[in-house]
């Protein structure tokens, strides 16, 4: 019952601030540009440079894989930015294992793609846009998720 | 692309980006300690990062004619099939396998935890493998 006691150990500020930062980093790409900027899209429309099979080739991927990288690099770039701006001590790093970092990975990249969207794509993005669909999603992701990380990764991490 | 439109792009990731690290999300440890029930940081930046999106989706368009570099405003594509279903439940097993999703995977790099690049190599081949079983 302690999260009900102590819901942010932490502190909770940096996690409504960086919230807010994040959806208008959003925001300024729908301004500007009127893009959707969700982010697990970028994993296959890159395939697309390389692999020519029909799925790769569709053009949702191929009209919009050069901006999709960018803003991924422009990720890269803000996470740089917020180290340097913290004094550019110790780089970041995590406990959890390589292999399990591969493996997860894999499993969250298939699913992503084919339940069209992440954490951002269904999270932000389509609960954004009021979309039923999205909202089950992240219901769906959310459960797994919490049944996942208490049930196995709680013993390996 | 224009050189305008790119420039944004880049600016808006960079934003994302910031956000992300803020947040610690680049953290898996303090993303697994959400999904473990010890700290709701996670709820907070995603209803902040929700609200400050669904305030530019809804107005925006009713503001202005079109985005301010040109071409129209889209749509986040949404439907709930099958697929949706198995994708999100699937999703939801990696990324609680790890406490890494796509966004803070690749945001995480610029902060220097370069561990990371095992998450984005297997998100890379779960989309390559997902893209290559559709076609059949």
């Amino acid at each position: 019952m302690s999260i009900l006691q102590t819901p942010f150990p932490v502190g909770w500020q940096h996690y409504l601030l960086g919230g807010l930062c994040l959806g208008a980093g959003v925001a300024l790409l729908f301004l500007f540009t009127g893009r959707i900027g969700s982010m697990s899209t970028v994993f296959s429309s890159t395939w697309s440079y390389v692999v020519r099979r029909p799925f790769f080739q569709q053009a949702r991927l191929v009209d919009t894989r050069g901006w999709r990288l960018l803003y991924a690099l422009g990720l890269i770039l803000g996470a740089l930015a917020w180290w340097l701006w913290r004094g550019a001590g110790v780089a970041e790093g995590t406990q959890v294992p390589w292999w399990l970092l591969l493996a997860g990975g894999f499993v969250a990249g298939y699913g992503a793609r084919l339940g069209n969207g992440c954490t951002s794509g269904h999270g932000i993005c389509g609960l954004g846009s009021l979309q039923w669909p999205s909202a089950l999603a992240v219901l769906t992701f959310m459960a797994t998720a919490f049944i996942t990380a208490n049930l196995v990764t709680r013993w390996i991490v | 692309m224009s050189f305008a439109k790119g420039l944004a792009t880049l600016a808006a990731g960079a934003l994302f980006g910031f956000g992300l690290a803020l947040s610690s999300m680049i953290r898996p440890e303090v993303v697994l300690s959400f999904l473990q029930g010890r700290d709701l940081g996670l709820a907070l930046v995603m209803g902040g990062g929700v609200a400050v999106t669904l305030l530019a989706y809804k107005l925006l368009p009713r503001l202005l004619q079109r985005p301010l570099l040109g071409g129209s405003f889209g749509v986040h594509p949404s439907s709930w099939n099958r697929d949706t279903l198995r994708g999100a439940a699937l999703f939801g097993v990696g990324w609680g396998l790890t406490g890494v999703c796509p966004g803070p995977a690749i945001a995480g790099l610029g902060a220097g935890n370069l561990s990371l690049l095992w998450a984005v190599a297997g998100m890379a081949l779960g989309a390559l493998v997902q893209g290559w079983r559709a076609d059949r």
